[in-house]
This record gives structure tokens, sequence and C-alpha cells, in this order.
């Protein structure tokens, strides 16, 4: 139990998906502007994201590996992940409504979110077992949410302030994506 | 678009340089930009699997039914990575160790993604390379580019050679991750200021 506990830890603040492996900085710039988009991203990405590596762990271990098929690994990742949304997008019309018209346009973004491949690879290359990968995966796109929130609350603020002209927009946001990733670079040697 | 095939290289290396100006695919430029070596390394892979698969798609372009484009295009752009990917395990070794895990994830940039859907499925084939190209060697310019500043600030070096002297003490903060952010976002303020209209 401590082990995982430690995994989902490190995965969550240490090794941050965001501000310390810098995947998914695309949708991270993009969806930051106002809280909301922020919360439905981050709630569209913990989603998939579970599901992904579960998936992903699964069709590596049964499918690739049996066949020594490894050298596909990259092809079959991006097919699995492109169809998994797809398929979510299509369920959640159908069944939640609900939930679909909070996440729906965040879900086609996720495709080329390069947080969810990049975890389902982490946990591949990590050669974690299947416990492992779920609580890896959930800890990342845990990880992944809080940076995004804590960036979209941050970003409200700057919003109000006077930027220079040159620096608006995408430079002070990165500039600030810096300064919140000095914070997170505080939890390095935690675990 | 009476854009001559020049123009449409040249574009990519100015006016729409990513990932300045297109602000797309920024994960590699924050993560393999430790080094100018690294930086270089990555975008030619970029380069060659944009070029590629713009090539591919714009051949195809009359083929593919516009419904499920997304997932062919997918399919084109991993083909031409796992080429990459191999071909950098054989004769590039260090590089593929480097830069690990970002080249099965130039899949997922979107800068690639991107120019098949707004450019090379409404274009012929010329002009795609052109595009590809255009984009590309932007692309590789820029990650040089801020590889020489990280590089430089924070390690002292240019391509592994020491370029201040023995008394410069680095900054560690331009090799971790707080400086890529921060370098990345003022490149981006000076090519604004340096590029206004």
């Amino acid at each position: 139990m401590g082990d995982y506990l430690v995994l989902a830890i490190s995965a969550i603040l240490v090794n941050n998906i965001l501000l310390a492996q810098y995947l998914g900085n695309c949708p991270f710039l993009g969806t930051s502007k106002k809280m909301e988009t922020a919360v439905g991203m981050a709630a569209a990405v913990v989603f998939v994201l579970v599901m992904a590596g579960l998936i992903t762990w699964i069709v590596n271990t049964f499918v690739l590996q049996t066949l020594g098929l490894d050298y596909l690994r990259t092809i079959a990742f991006i097919l699995v992940i492109a169809s998994l949304v797809q398929f979510v997008e299509m369920f959640l019309k159908k069944s939640i409504p609900a939930l679909y018209a909070g996440l729906g346009i965040f879900l086609p973004l996720i495709t080329t979110n390069c947080a969810v491949m990049g975890v389902c690879l982490i946990n591949v290359n990590e050669e974690y077992t299947f416990i492992q990968a779920l609580v890896s995966s959930f800890a990342y796109a845990v990880g992944f949410g809080l940076a995004l929130i804590l960036f979209a609350g941050v970003r409200e603020r700057v919003l109000l302030g006077r930027v220079p002209r040159p620096l608006q927009d995408t430079s002070i946001a990165l500039v600030t994506a810096g300064i919140i990733s000095l914070a997170f670079f505080a939890f390095k040697g935690m675990v | 678009m009476a854009k001559s095939i020049t123009q449409e290289f040249v574009k990519g290396l100015w006016d729409e340089i990513p990932p300045f100006r297109l602000v797309l695919g920024l994960c590699p430029a924050l993560a393999v930009t430790k080094s100018v070596q690294d930086g270089l390394g990555m975008g030619m892979a970029t380069t060659f699997v944009l070029l590629c698969s713009n090539m591919l798609v714009s051949l195809l372009r009359k083929v593919i039914p516009p419904k499920v484009r997304i997932a062919c295009f997918i399919v084109v752009i991993a083909t031409f990575v796992t080429v990459v990917e191999l071909v950098m395990q054989a004769y590039t070794y260090p590089l593929f160790l480097s830069l690990g895990i970002f080249i099965p994830l130039i899949v997922v940039n979107c800068i690639v993604l991107g120019r098949s859907e707004a450019f090379a499925f409404k274009q012929p084939i010329l002009p795609s390379i052109a595009d590809g190209l255009g984009i590309g060697i932007g692309f590789t310019l820029s990650l040089g580019a801020l590889g020489a500043v990280r590089e430089a600030l924070g390690n002292g070096t240019l391509l592994g050679h020491s370029i201040f002297g023995a008394g410069f003490e680095p900054f560690a903060f331009m090799q971790e991750a707080p400086g890529a952010f921060v370098g990345l976002g003022l490149m981006l303020a000076l090519m604004n200021l340096v590029g206004k209209k």
C-alpha cells in the first residue's frame, strides 16, 4: 500500500505531468483562460487518461509483447487513444447527456493531448504492473488537473493586471507557468 | 490561394514560425531544449515527419473521406514517426536516448496534425511539400535558438564547448522545467517586440 502512495504522490506533485515532465502543454495554455474550461478539461482528462492507461497497458502486455510487435507500439497506442476518445464521446452523448454537455468540446482535443499518450508510454517504459499502471494513470491525471486549475486561477488574476504589450497573452502565460513550475520544483527530493 | 511555392516555404520561417507564431507543439519545445543538439535533433525529426505526412496526406486528399480524416491523418503520421524512431535508434543512439519519450510523442505534436488538417488536405502536393519543409525548418530553428539560450545560461556551454570561461557560475534554473517556461515566454515576448506590425 505504501508503495502505491509513494507512486501517487510522486506522480501528482514531484513529477507533475505538466510542470515537471512538460507534457500536455497545448491544452494547458489553450484552456486555462477561464476557470470553467479549465475544470472541464481537467475532468475530461482524468476520465480518459485512466481508461487509456489501462487499455494501452492491456494491449501492450497481451497483444504487442506476446506477439513480439513492440515496434508497432506508437501506432497501436495512438489508435487506441483516438478510438477510445471517439467511443467515450458517443457513449456520453447517448447515455449521460448532462456530462456530455459539460465535457463535450474537450473530448476531441484529448486525442492530441500528449499527456495521455505520454502517461501510457511512461507506464509501459517503467514496466508497471496493472495496479501500478492504474494508480499512476490516475495520479498523473489528478496532477494535470491540479496544475491546470491552479494555473487558470492565477491567469484570471493576470488578465486584470497591466501587462506590457509584447508580453501579452501567451508570453505572460508561459512566464506565469514558469513561476508555478518553480513552486512545484520545491517538491523535488520529497520522494 | 495564389501564393507561390516560395512564399509557402518562407512563411514557415518567420510569419508563421512555430512554436512562436503558431502556438502549437509546445511540449517538445519545452522538454528537449536543454541543449542545442537535442533541440536541433528533435527539430529535424519533426521536419521529416511533417514533410512526409504533408506529402502523403496531400496525395491522398481525394481518397480520404472527410468524416474519418483525423483518424487517417493520425495513422499516416504514426507510420512516419515509427520510421523516425527506428532510424534514430539504429544510427543516432545517444540522441535517441536523450530525446526518449518525446520521439513517439511527435505523433501527438499538434503542429504535424494541424498542418495536415489546415493545409495539406486542401492543397496540391508541391505547396504541401514547401509548407511542410518551411514549418519544419522554422520549428528546428526555434528549438535550436531556445536550446542555445538554455544551454549557454544553464550550463555555460554551446554544443558542448565552454563559452564563458571558468569563472562563470551556471544558472541551474535555466536547465530545469521553470527555466524552460520562462525562457520560451521571454523569447516569445522578444519576437512580438521585434515583429510588431
